[in-house]
């Protein structure tokens, strides 16, 4: 069993995490992942390592409350526990020192992006921060952010918050300013529209742009192919390959339909989930 | 008794009859199919047996259990005797009786079958194991504790076994496993209708009664090495027994269309995720009312089973060769057959149709015919041009083959791997290029078989322990 130590809620939908794991911490590195199990009867989901202490030996986890396991996992307190947590897994984040970096993270992405830009400002590099989120209320992180990153930049989609507009556009913006040369590399981490949007706009100035690919997976070690994806014209594995890869030579559209393919099975266990807890309120068992 | 020095006895020519659970039942469910011999017919099956003095059953068993031998003390009625003469040889007996390839194996060679049906050796193996579960197992002996550490990586059946040997000789012996729980294949990818996962679980708690130690959620390569294992963590050998368990596809267009399962995946899903319970449990998996399976050995045919226990119409094997060459267990074709599965043999996929949402309608494939041997001694299949025709299915699943997963061999220092990524180790030892690394099954072999994982991680164990003890006198 898996303690939880902390818990904040940080949006109403998106709650943070602190999960006692020596194990996966002693040797975590930006860019990886773990997978959990709540309980006996529960699924696996991934959920990216947003920080973590080696000292303490715990694991941070942000996520964003979308179905039955991540609503369940929210409604779990600090002094409760998680049955299985397996970590940590994927190809850590490549990191050295590039020049100026700009790394872009969109909704619950900022926190798979925080350890990341961390790494790049540790190696040298000049990292430029762009967060954006739907609306204020979903906004979180900005102070870590701002300690990991030489340039903040914040936006929010109906500009209940600093400013209106997509993290695209304050991307173009940036990227027009400094001028296409001066930028080695974009990370883009989020909803996959958004990767998507954020890829198309990088390309056009030809700046080489990561993305952290979140795949359904079922082992999470290459053992069933679930998470496979077409990148540059190749299946490869999300968890083993990835996750991150080369956006501009990701298949994008198939990686959306494949993300689809149990929606209606996804409906169908919320509801049931909702009828045995009463309310949905979304309580464990 | 003394029946086996009677000199003339009547030869009963067929085995007696495994009982079933009723073929139209079962397909809609996920109980055992075979139940099992009661205690009167497997007495009566035992005394078929001729107590062969040069015993050419046993040349068959990969591990040598010595069959005439229990065979004899079935026919006796001393069932505790009968096992523990089995165990003796098999460390998994339940798992065996229920799994081993027997056609091919033991009762291949066994004289009764020159004439008639071979003596049921694996419905007897089987049933001395269930008797024992039954009674409850009795604690095995363990030697003193030598204060040596050994590390297991993999809770297959080549781990379980090391383990449980190592464990006997008083070394101290810890299991990881990457995934939640232990048993390997036996747990995630053979059905719990062909074997039951109790038995697996009873398997590993007489291996923590011999106190060995087993850490879930563990893959090495990602928390530790195996050289971090050896050198930090003080592990003074270690046994690889990770498996085959990277799933090979047939790389085809619309080979990643929704719908489209390697095995691995579909078989996960519904045994170690529990999805035919789904919505109690959480995970989903979806089938569709066609499922065709890629493949002809017991992967693919417990793929095809499971398709129909999960609510599939039709659920077809493909295969590219003919039903002679299937490389499955013959008695698991007979049951699929009698379950509705469909066979489409000498036919091979180029191709998978996909509708505006990314899900499959349909396969393109090629009819295919027996040319000359390959090296692996079978005809090899050709494809007729132009015979391309389109089946109408909207669940595929890829039963192709394995190969060893590349994360140990990737990330252990100085381990000689073949030309397929398995590990090279020495068959008589089990030894590998690096000092103190043992490994076995399917890791070493690719894709094989229950006992054959068992037996290499037997010889390992016994390799392990001689390594130990000879440090020990240098030391
Ligand atoms: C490597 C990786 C890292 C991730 N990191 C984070 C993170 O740090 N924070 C966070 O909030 N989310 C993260 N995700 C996504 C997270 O795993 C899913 O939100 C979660 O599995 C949804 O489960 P559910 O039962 O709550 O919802 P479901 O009802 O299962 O699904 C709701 C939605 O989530 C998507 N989804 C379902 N299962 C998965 C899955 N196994 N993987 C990805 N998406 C899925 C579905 O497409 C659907 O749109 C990550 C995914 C991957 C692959
Ligand atoms: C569906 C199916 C049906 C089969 N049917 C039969 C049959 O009827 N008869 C028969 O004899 N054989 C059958 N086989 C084959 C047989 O199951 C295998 O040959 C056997 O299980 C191999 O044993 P193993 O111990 O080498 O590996 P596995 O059983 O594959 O176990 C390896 C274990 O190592 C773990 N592991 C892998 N990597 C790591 C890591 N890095 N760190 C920690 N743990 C790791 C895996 O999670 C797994 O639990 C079947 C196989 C399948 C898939
Ligand atoms: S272990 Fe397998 S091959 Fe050996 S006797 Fe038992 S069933 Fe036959
Ligand atoms: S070969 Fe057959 S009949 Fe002879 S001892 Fe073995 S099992 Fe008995
Ligand atoms: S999640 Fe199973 S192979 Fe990637």
């Amino acid at each position: 069993m898996f303690r939880i130590l902390d818990k904040q809620v940080l949006s109403p939908v998106i709650k943070q995490m602190v999960i006692e794991a020596p194990l996966v911490a002693r040797k975590c590195q930006a860019g990886q992942f773990i997978i959990l199990r709540i309980h006996e009867e529960g699924e696996r989901i991934p959920l990216t390592i947003a920080d973590f202490d080696r000292e303490k030996g715990t694991i941070t986890l942000v996520f964003q409350e979308v179905g039955k396991t991540t609503i369940q996992l929210g409604s779990l307190e600090a002094g409760d526990s998680i049955r299985d947590f397996v970590g940590p897994l994927g190809t850590p984040s490549h990191i050295e020192k590039f020049g100026t970096v700009i790394c872009v993270g969109g909704g619950v992405g900022v926190a798979p992006v925080f350890p990341i830009a961390r790494a790049l400002k540790e190696a040298g590099n000049h990292v430029i921060g762009i967060m954006g989120s739907r609306t204020r209320e979903l906004m979180f992180w900005e102070d870590k952010m701002r300690e990991v990153c030489h340039e903040l930049f914040v936006t929010t989609d109906d500009g209940s918050y600093v400013r209106k507009g997509f993290v695209t556009d304050v991307l173009k913006e940036v990227i027009e300013e400094r001028g296409k040369d001066n930028i080695a590399m974009v990370l883009a981490i989020g909803p996959q529209p958004m990767m998507r949007a954020c890829c198309n706009l990088t390309r056009e100035y030809g700046i080489k742009t990561v993305v952290s690919l979140n795949s359904l997976m079922v082992d999470g070690t290459g053992m069933c192919g679930c998470c496979r994806v077409t990148v540059g014209g190749r299946t490869r594995f999300v968890c083993v390959d990835g996750p991150e890869f080369d956006g501009h030579e990701v298949d994008f559209a198939e990686l959306a339909r494949r993300s689809a393919t149990f929606r209606v099975e996804e409906q169908r266990a919320m509801e049931h989930h909702q009828c045995r807890c009463g309310q949905g309120c979304g309580g464990g068992r | 008794m003394t029946e086996s020095k009677t000199p003339k006895k009547q030869i009963i020519p067929n085995k007696h009859p495994m009982p079933h659970q009723d073929p139209v039942e079962r397909a809609k469910n996920f109980n055992e199919v075979a139940l099992g011999y009661d205690e009167e017919t497997a007495v009566a099956e035992a005394q078929r047996c001729l107590q062969c003095k040069k015993q050419p059953c046993r040349q068959g068993c990969p591990v040598e259990v010595f069959i005439p031998d229990f065979i004899k003390l079935v026919a006796e009625r001393d069932f505790a005797g009968a096992i523990k003469k089995i165990k003796e040889k098999n460390a998994l007996p339940a798992v065996c009786g229920r799994v081993c390839p027997q056609e091919n194996q033991c009762e291949k060679y066994c004289t009764l079958g020159k004439k008639h049906e071979p003596v049921a050796i694996g419905r007897l193996e089987r049933f001395c194991a269930d008797w024992e579960l039954a009674q409850g197992v009795l604690p095995q002996e363990t030697a003193p504790a030598t204060g040596f550490k050994v590390a297991v990586v993999g809770s297959g059946p080549a781990g379980l076994t090391c383990a449980a040997d190592l464990a006997k000789l008083g070394h101290r012996v810890t299991i990881f496993e990457a995934l939640h729980v232990a048993g390997g294949v036996l747990m995630y990818g053979i059905p719990e209708f062909r074997l039951p996962k109790r038995v697996v679980q009873a398997e590993i708690e007489n291996l923590k009664k011999l106190g060995v130690e087993i850490i879930t959620n563990a893959v090495v390569g990602k928390f530790a090495t195996v050289d971090e294992l050896m050198e930090e963590e003080g592990f003074d050998a270690v046994f690889v027994g990770t498996g085959a368990g990277l799933p090979i596809f047939m790389n085809i267009p619309g080979e990643n269309s929704c719908g489209v399962y390697s095995a691995n995946e579909f078989l996960t899903r519904t045994n170690l995720m529990k999805a035919y319970l789904f919505p109690d449990w959480d995970t989903p998996i979806k089938v569709g009312r066609k499922v065709a399976v890629l493949g002809g050995g017991n992967v693919a045919m417990d793929a095809a089973r499971t398709a129909l226990r999960l609510g599939a119409e039709e659920s077809w094997i493909v295969y590219r060769r003919s039903e002679k060459e299937l490389p499955a267990r013959h008695e698991e074709v007979e049951n699929a057959k009698e379950e509705g599965v469909k066979f489409a043999f000498l036919t091979s996929p180029t191709q998978i149709f996909a509708d505006d949402n990314g899900w499959v309608k349909g396969m393109e494939c090629l009819r295919y015919e027996l040319g000359e041997p390959d090296d692996s001694g079978r005809r090899r299949p050709v494809p007729i041009p132009g015979s391309e025709f389109t089946m109408d299915v909207d669940t595929v699943v890829v039963a192709i083959g394995q190969t060893p997963n590349p994360l140990v061999p990737r990330t252990t220092r100085g381990l000689e791997l073949g030309r397929k990524g398995n590990i090279v180790a020495d068959p008589e030892t089990g030894a590998t290029s690096k000092p103190g690394v043992y490994a076995g099954g399917d890791v070493v072999t690719g894709a094989a078989t229950v006992i054959l994982a068992m037996g290499a991680g037997r010889i390992a164990a016994r390799s392990i322990h001689d390594y130990l003890m000879n440090k020990k006198a240098q030391s």
